[in-house]
């Protein structure tokens, strides 16, 4: 390659990721500015900046618009979801890597078959499934209830998660244990007291992973929460539906703003370990 | 003693979670099959078994084919252009010294940590007509004469919108993925072929694409199940399908048919369908881009 193609070829790379880079970052941005509009900049181009910042904007989506609300409905079902999901998911993953027994390897390929199950498919059946709870029992408790979605989250959650504390634990000498045994610790004893302290780099990328999936979850949300009890992101979709039609769009961006800002402060906080446990876990669809 | 208090440990351990992942993944997976063979309003308790009619009907149902001739669109095309994308920056991110490497890391990652329902709303305020910011930018090149686009109403050019959509969340998270097996491949063997005089554009061709295949084919195959979940969730919150049917996706038809319409028993029989498609395709996948593994 001589000096000229070479000087084009790197001008054509910048380009691209320049351009990459642009597409991601002037929509994002751009929704920032909107949330401090005024409502009568908005008749005009959409690309002016604000005249006077209208934090007023933030106040009537996060209290009269219920995205207040929505956020803890949010908060409540994520952390939730969280705890059920590691009492749950770290015992199995446990027992599932690190002790023999029979049936062993049917346990956990019928549980690698989760892998392959989406969300969306099984959406309806489950609300099915919920209402024939209800009947039984006479009283609507199960659809509109927060502990329950959160115990859906972590059920769906429970093949990956498992999946990768497994080779996690895996890959933790065996001597560890026969010394805890020497000592005369129990099983319990030796899992909690020593080998979940050691797994805790791959607990906190299960916990911002699945963190990221509740939070932003909506489909299964906007299924099973039917009345005015609603997660974020189905909160925010029936914000971005009830403000375009009353032409009040600071409030509707405002409200965009109130669902992504948590997710990108955690990103950015944890971007570095986020990206670098992808390779280990591989994909979650 | 011991053996019993390990049994009791082991039982102990796995039951929860194999209790919760049956009640809520296997028995809805395998109820969707069940009851695809009813005719059923889903509320009511008068359901009643259609064998295999609800299938005779849904390949005659052109809002079903439309549905599926979308699909297949949005799998086929956009893999192929996210695929291409996520490579090409990969390596370039990988392979060339290119400066604020890290800054462009961060941020192509950006959409993948966002909800579908940000994603749909952002790009309902660059796609609308008056206030859109895709209209608002050509309508400043020519302030007089641009007639603004209707990106999500015009029946031809809704699943472009939607396509393109699904282009900009993904590219980031595949690119990752990429980035991390291309990083593995040693340096050494660029640096032979570069002494044989191997230019970039070769070594791309015969380095980095055969090594890094392995990873291309795995996300191949889980793309597919993702592109038909995220492709849903998009049509359900910009379009509902609309305008008049033409932005249909295989599940965004399903949940329709069953909340909107009430027929369960047939929305479900379409899940059924989805479910052998994704299944199948992803198999046809794995048969067509295997090679032997190259080792270094």
């Amino acid at each position: 390659m001589n000096k000229e193609t070479g000087r084009l070829y790197k001008a054509f790379i910048y380009l691209c990721l320049i351009i990459l880079a642009i597409s991601i970052i002037v929509p994002v941005s751009w929704v920032f500015m909107a949330s401090l509009k005024a409502n009568s900049e908005f008749q005009g181009n959409p690309w002016t900046l604000p005249a006077s910042i209208m934090w007023s904007n933030y106040l009537k989506a996060w209290r009269d618009a219920g995205m207040g609300d929505y956020f803890f409905n949010s908060v409540i079902t994520t952390s939730l979801g969280l705890i059920i999901l590691l009492v749950v998911s770290i015992p199995c993953a446990y027992v599932l890597s690190r002790m023999e027994f029979k049936g062993r390897k049917f346990l956990t390929r019928y549980l690698k078959s989760g892998l392959f199950v989406n969300i969306s498919y099984i959406v309806i059946p489950i609300f099915l499934m919920l209402l024939a709870w209800n009947r039984k029992i006479g009283k609507p408790i199960f659809t509109n209830n927060l502990f329950v979605l959160a115990t859906i989250y972590a059920a769906t959650a429970i093949p990956f998660t498992v999946y990768l504390l497994s080779n996690y634990f895996r890959s933790i000498s065996k001597t560890y244990e026969e010394a805890a045994y020497i000592d005369g610790a129990g099983y319990f004893k030796t899992m909690v007291d020593i080998m979940v302290p050691m797994a805790k780099p791959s607990i906190i990328t299960i916990i911002l992973f699945n963190f990221l999936a509740f939070w932003n979850e909506y489909i299964m949300a906007l299924t099973l929460l039917t009345d005015t009890k609603k997660t974020l992101p189905v909160g925010l979709v029936s914000l971005m539906q009830s403000q375009r039609a009353a032409a009040n769009y600071g409030p509707m961006y405002a409200g965009l703003v109130i669902v992504m800002l948590p997710t990108l402060i955690l990103y950015m906080m944890v971007q570095r370990r986020l990206t670098d446990a992808m390779m280990v876990g591989g994909d979650k669809g | 003693m011991r053996s019993k208090r390990k049994r009791r440990f082991i039982i102990a351990c796995l039951l929860p979670a194999f209790v919760l992942f049956t009640v809520f993944m296997v028995y809805p997976t395998i109820s969707i099959f069940m009851m695809s063979l009813y005719k059923w309003g889903g509320l009511s308790a008068n359901k009643s078994f259609v064998g295999l009619n609800n299938f005779k009907i849904l390949f005659k149902d052109a809002n079903f084919i439309k549905s599926f001739q979308n699909s297949i669109f949005l799998i086929v095309v956009v893999t192929l252009v996210t695929m291409t994308l996520a490579i090409f920056f990969a390596a370039v991110l990988t392979r060339e010294k290119v400066k604020g490497q890290n800054f462009f890391r961060i941020i192509f990652y950006i959409p993948n940590i966002l909800s579908v329902s940000v994603i749909a709303s952002i790009f309902s305020a660059i796609y609308e007509p008056q206030r859109g910011l895709l209209n608002g930018l050509f309508r400043l090149f020519r302030p007089d004469t641009w007639t603004n686009i209707q990106f999500t109403g015009n029946q031809k050019l809704v699943v472009y919108s939607i396509a393109f959509a699904l282009i900009w969340q993904a590219i980031g998270y595949y690119m990752v993925m990429y980035m991390s097996s291309m990083a593995q491949i040693p340096n050494h063997i660029y640096e032979a072929s570069g002494i044989d005089g191997a230019g970039r554009f070769r070594q791309f061709i015969d380095i980095t694409l055969p090594l890094s295949w392995d990873t291309v084919r795995t996300t191949l195959t889980f793309y597919v199940i993702s592109n038909i979940n995220i492709s849903f969730q998009l049509v359900n919150i910009m379009t509902q399908g609309g305008p008049d049917g033409a932005s249909h996706v295989f599940l965004s038809y399903m949940y329709n048919q069953a909340y909107n319409n009430s027929s369960y028993g047939y929305g479900l029989a379409l899940g059924v369908v989805v479910f052998i498609f994704s299944f199948g395709l992803s198999a046809l996948i794995n048969l067509v881009t295997k090679r032997d593994t190259i080792q270094y």
